[in-house]
């Protein structure tokens, strides 16, 4: 035992409190926390809730085709369903998370392999520009606007 | 120090007039105290009043137990980094006219606390590669050695270091504190090891196995001025799964770091390295 050790309060001096982290919740939701973040926090944080999104939808959308399983008339209810505008709506969302996890993919490749890593603000801006007019024109598409 | 108090508790400045009050939500923790809390405080603040300012005030007039760190004063030293409403800050340089009525001051992120506002920093510290010349501490001087030892993977390493080193004559500096004179100080330019870009990175939240921005900032500085480092272990660390593959680009570091050491940059031109190779007039010359 070294002479450190015959000090009372030694062991109590070493121990340390927890790891403070941002935002609310448990302590893996801390990138989520919005507070002081820049375009780059919060382009992550949304390329990670639409990569859920995507991979969430990918399970649903498999789901929706094992219907065919059951029959035609199951599929045909389910079809009346999805053709509601409402839930076309959806599709917009769907399209606005593809979009931006796909440009936004596309940034961080050129930015993290050091290729644009000064004209990542131009990028994020530039894939901004061009995911918002699809989106646009996609909900004109889909709800009815252009046909 | 040349703080000038004013009669009766306020205001929390050194310039003159006493313009209005913020509301301080500080984060409080104390062990043995079981849990986290905030204590709010009303804060006289001036024109010129800095967050390190307000919590120094809140100690001196309204809780003593509170705990800061701090020493320069003038953003130098990097020991007084705080999150300011959530966002990575140096007190000392922080000023409360550029926020709201009511402030939130926590303790940086991703370290350990070790009271209210004050964290440990031995982590971020050990996260630095073990060839980066100031991550060093004294320690016990091996026999007929002179004491110098360094962080690797999170150990101190003795290192063989010329010359006598006079150790003090206290038995805990004996023990763990000797401090000897430091030899071949050579820092990364610009930064100022606070802390701020590990608190500010969102992949740090999630991984505790990631060293991190600074760390990958002084690797990559290493490559820029070897200086007898050997570039393959220098990039052979950097290239690890906890290394610069663990980064998501959030470019939250250059953002908070209050030193323009542009760690995120750094980063990217370790990952070019990685990938591309250097350029060859590069080779032998760093």
């Amino acid at each position: 035992m070294s002479a450190i050790d015959e000090i009372p309060g030694t062991a109590e001096r070493e121990q340390h409190g927890p790891i403070h982290h941002k935002g609310p919740g448990p302590a893996e939701s801390g990138w989520l926390d919005p507070r002081g973040r820049g375009h780059g926090g919060r382009a992550l944080a949304l390329h990670r809730i639409t990569g859920l999104v995507i991979v969430a939808y990918l399970y649903l959308h498999l789901g929706v085709l094992s219907m065919l399983l059951i029959g035609s008339s199951a599929w045909s209810s389910f079809l009346s369903l999805v053709t509601a505008k409402s839930f076309l709506a959806l599709e917009v969302v769907l399209i606005a998370a593809v979009l931006f996890h796909g440009l936004n993919g596309i940034r961080v490749a050129f930015v993290g392999s050091g290729i644009a890593v000064t004209r990542e603000r131009g990028l994020f801006w530039a894939g901004t520009a061009i995911g918002t007019a699809a989106v646009i024109f996609a909900a004109l598409h889909i709800l009815g606007a252009l046909s | 120090m040349s703080e000038e108090e004013h009669p009766a508790g306020g205001p929390a400045v050194t310039q003159t007039g006493q313009d209005d009050t913020r509301r301080f939500r500080v984060f409080r923790y104390k062990r043995g105290d079981g849990g986290e809390r905030f204590d709010e405080f009303e804060v006289p603040v001036g024109p010129h009043t800095t967050v390190l300012d307000a919590l120094r005030w809140i100690k001196q007039h309204k809780d003593p137990s509170l705990a800061l760190r701090f020493s320069c004063l003038h953003a130098s030293c990097g020991t007084c980094g705080v999150q300011v409403d959530g966002r990575e800050e140096l007190g000392c340089v922080c000023s409360v006219q550029d926020q709201g009525a009511e402030i939130t001051v926590e303790p940086l992120a991703n370290l350990p606390i070790l009271t209210d506002l004050v964290v440990e920093m031995n982590g971020f510290f050990a996260r630095f590669p073990h060839e980066h010349p100031i991550i060093r501490s004294s320690g016990i001087p091996a026999e007929g050695g002179n004491g110098q030892v360094h962080l690797e993977g999170g150990h101190e390493v003795m290192l063989d270091l010329p010359g006598p080193v006079p150790l003090h004559h206290h038995p805990l500096h004996h023990q763990h504190r000797a401090a000897p004179p430091a030899v071949d100080f050579v820092r990364l330019e610009d930064c100022i090891e606070c802390g701020l870009c590990l608190s500010a990175c969102p992949v740090a939240a999630t991984s505790h196995e990631y060293v991190g921005p600074a760390a990958l900032a002084a690797a990559e500085r290493l490559l820029e001025e070897p200086r007898g480092v050997n570039r393959e272990d220098v990039l052979a660390w950097a290239g690890r799964p906890e290394g610069v593959w663990r980064c998501h680009v959030g470019l939250e570091c250059t953002r908070a770091c209050p030193a323009e050491a542009i760690p995120a940059e750094r980063i990217m031109a370790l990952r070019r390295e990685l990938t591309f190779g250097g350029p060859d007039d590069q080779e032998g010359e760093r």
